[in-house]
């Protein structure tokens, strides 16, 4: 019996520590995949990166020069679908978390919120394209691609906003309203102050999604070569994702233009790191100050 | 005067923030009515070229033909009208520039003004005549019969064969190879994805040290943040030539490519989310294992898996979803030749690739651009029932837990 007990109980350990093993390589290799994507595109890219790089308009067909329009036009962008999707997203986000009340309504409203963040992101470019380009009438115009690329991000302003709120002790709004304080003001004086920092880290992630989005500005914004800044919100601006696409597949010159794609990329991801960084230390920072508080 | 005015600017407030509560359901409501306004509109239209009519000779009992049938014509691959349930007769086709094989330049006019007249004799004389002319040649008093040439129902859309919207003289809009192009590109990504991003979900949540795993999971959050057309462009420049040598193909752009991008783009919804599942399994459930014996390994696939495999089945739907949505890293890399694949090492073309590659070509109003609205409606009913699963999968977890 002795025996059988510790055959079990080696076997029982063989096979842990096997499975543990082969559990650890394959974590490590999604850490390596990402490290492999991130290097291969800072090594490539970091030598093409300089001033003049994203200071100078591109040149010679796009082979030459910097990628400053199209810098310049995904700030314009991401400012634009900000400025409308920050505010109505936080405020649905209140008005979900903090008015409604559980039932029919918060589920069909919550069911929407859902589906809208399924839907693919070129389905968003047809729409785009459909009501603000055709319909309304703006034409390829950063209106319309900001428009298009706020509704994009709503749901993730929506839901990181609803997190933020979630997060808020009950205690605290019942303390407020047991002061005779409505409900308005105990979100506005209590709530809101409290959930703040998670709210604008949301805010800052949905920045870094948005900057990085193709296919919404593929036919409501984007110009293939445009080497002036944009004037109106009427007009047409280069965008870097969409800058990246054109110069690894139909530039005039590919392999020409390739040290500038790498360029591109690399600007790209910079940014979606910050972002990312941004908000992680503001998360930490904050909420080591909620603690001491 | 101020708790009327305090009051009513409270009111003021709810009613403004009901609104925001209800964008986005509203813009969903939005969202189908634009697209399936322009996507049905492509049903019931026809496939041949605007201001073209196709005529028989009032004889034929032929009645209708489909879009594939006249490029077949065309193409000489159907010469009897027989194919076509008529009668065992060839079929003579008739182009507006074959008048001259008929009249002479003096019959058909400096202007072509005498061209109506000759049409008509042409189609009442030639019992198979299959003519195809420009509308404003159909002079008065015409004794052919307009047949219902090329009509695009749910039939030849769904089961078409051949995705080709520009071909001339009707255009080709089956959407078989670009399903199955989709289909077969995001079954292969989360085939690769589904058992790595588990087995690193259940290293994160069950094995890691609370230190590894501090430092392996913003990392992997992080690759979900990276653009897609950052991953289309590093697919371009490293996976589709070293997919093209390792198997010595002509091009590299394949499925395959498409897989292995979108792969490791779905990795971090799977890991994220069967992540938080397994962590969810009771702590009292674990231990209650452990004190019976068994090895942390046996809990593992005896307890925790079982216990979070609804949440693993949600993240493997999305993981699917993601895929089947992706735009342009697919546009990249998978070379996008619009037939039916036979392998994963052939070019395809998927749903969304589709819809990037060709909107900016197709005039508005179109049937071309209709058709693209109409590969919109199926993207956005998928998701949508992707999402409906999903809700499923996860309720039925909470009532089984009550």
């Amino acid at each position: 019996m002795a025996i059988d007990e510790n055959k079990i109980t080696r076997s029982k350990k063989r096979n842990q520590s096997i499975a543990f093993c082969v559990f650890a390589v394959i974590g490590f290799l999604i850490v390596a995949i990402l490290v492999t994507v991130l290097s291969f595109i800072v090594i490539k890219g970091i030598g093409v990166i300089n001033w003049d790089f994203i200071t100078k308009m591109p040149e010679d067909g796009m082979t030459k020069g910097g990628i400053y329009p199209a810098i310049i036009g995904t700030l314009c962008l991401v400012g634009g679908s900000m400025i409308f999707a920050f505010p109505i997203g936080v405020m649905a986000a209140i008005c979900m978390n903090e008015y409604v009340k559980d039932g029919i309504l918060k589920k069909i409203i919550k069911q929407m919120t859902n589906n809208l963040s399924g839907v693919p992101s070129i389905v968003f470019g047809l729409f785009g394209m459909a009501l603000f380009v055709n319909k309304l009438g703006f034409g390829d115009s950063i209106l319309a691609g900001s428009l298009t690329l706020g509704l994009l991000a709503l749901p993730v302003v929506i839901r990181t906003t609803e997190e933020a709120l979630k997060a808020v002790d009950d205690t605290f709004r019942h303390a407020s309203l047991g002061l005779g304080a409505t409900t308005w003001q105990t979100t506005r004086n209590v709530v809101l102050p409290i959930a703040f920092p998670n709210i604008i880290t949301g805010l800052i992630l949905s920045v870094g999604r948005v900057s990085g989005e193709t296919a919404p500005i593929l036919f409501t914004v984007a110009a293939y070569f445009l080497p002036k800044l944009p004037t109106s919100i009427f007009d047409q601006a280069m965008a870097l994702p969409y800058h990246l696409y054109v110069l690894s597949t139909s530039g005039t010159n590919i392999e020409e233009s390739r040290p500038i794609a790498y360029g591109t990329a690399l600007v790209l991801i910079i940014i979606v790191l910050l972002t990312n960084i941004l908000a992680n230390i503001l998360r930490k920072y904050f909420s080591k100050k909620v603690k001491m508080n | 005067m101020k708790p009327f005015f305090k009051n009513f600017s409270e009111k003021l407030i709810e009613g403004l923030l009901m609104i925001c509560g209800t964008i986005t359901s509203l813009t969903v409501v939005l969202i189908v009515f634009f697209l399936f306004k322009e996507g049905l509109g492509v049903f019931n239209k026809k496939a041949v070229e605007e201001g073209y009519v196709v005529m028989v000779n009032k004889s034929n009992p032929v009645n209708s033909i489909s879009p594939e049938d006249i490029k077949n014509i065309f193409d000489s691959k159907i010469t009897s009208w027989k194919d076509l349930g008529g009668k065992n007769d060839s079929i003579i086709l008739f182009r507006l520039e074959d008048i001259s094989n008929y009249f002479t330049d003096e019959q058909i006019g400096e202007n072509f003004e005498g061209l109506p007249l000759l049409l008509n004799r042409v189609v009442d004389s030639i019992p198979q005549i299959l003519a195809f002319f420009p509308e404003k040649y159909l002079g008065k008093n015409f004794k052919g019969r307009e047949i219902e040439a090329g009509k695009i129902t749910f039939s030849t859309f769904f089961g078409g064969k051949e995705w080709f919207p520009t071909a001339q003289p009707a255009a080709q809009l089956g959407v078989m190879p670009l399903v199955m192009g989709t289909l077969w590109v995001s079954l292969g990504a989360i085939l690769l994805a589904l058992p790595l991003g588990l087995a690193a979900a259940i290293f994160l949540s069950e094995i890691a040290k609370d230190k590894v795993r501090r430092v392996m999971k913003p990392l992997i959050e992080l690759l979900a943040g990276i653009p897609s057309v950052v991953y289309g462009f590093f697919g371009l420049v490293v996976i589709v030539p070293a997919i093209q040598k390792l198997f010595n193909l002509p091009v590299g752009e394949t499925g395959l490519a498409g897989s292995i991008i979108l792969g490791i783009m779905a990795l971090p919804t799977i890991i994220t989310i069967s992540e938080d599942a397994m962590r969810n399994t009771p702590r009292a459930m674990k231990e209650a294992s452990l004190a019976l014996g068994a090895s942390k390994w046996q809990t593992i696939y005896k307890i925790v898996i079982p216990y979070s495999i609804s949440g693993i089945s949600a993240a493997a739907i999305l993981g699917i979803g993601r895929a089947i949505g992706e735009t342009m890293a697919v546009l990249m890399v998978t070379g996008n030749a619009a037939v039916i694949p036979t392998s994963i090492l052939e070019p395809m073309r998927t749903i969304p690739a589709t819809i990037a590659a060709e909107l900016g070509e197709a005039p508005d109003g179109g049937l071309h651009y209709k058709a693209l609205f109409a590969l919109g409606c199926i993207l956005f009913i998928i998701t949508l029932v992707i999402n409906l699963i999903v809700e499923f999968i996860s309720g039925s977890k909470k009532n089984r837990r009550v």
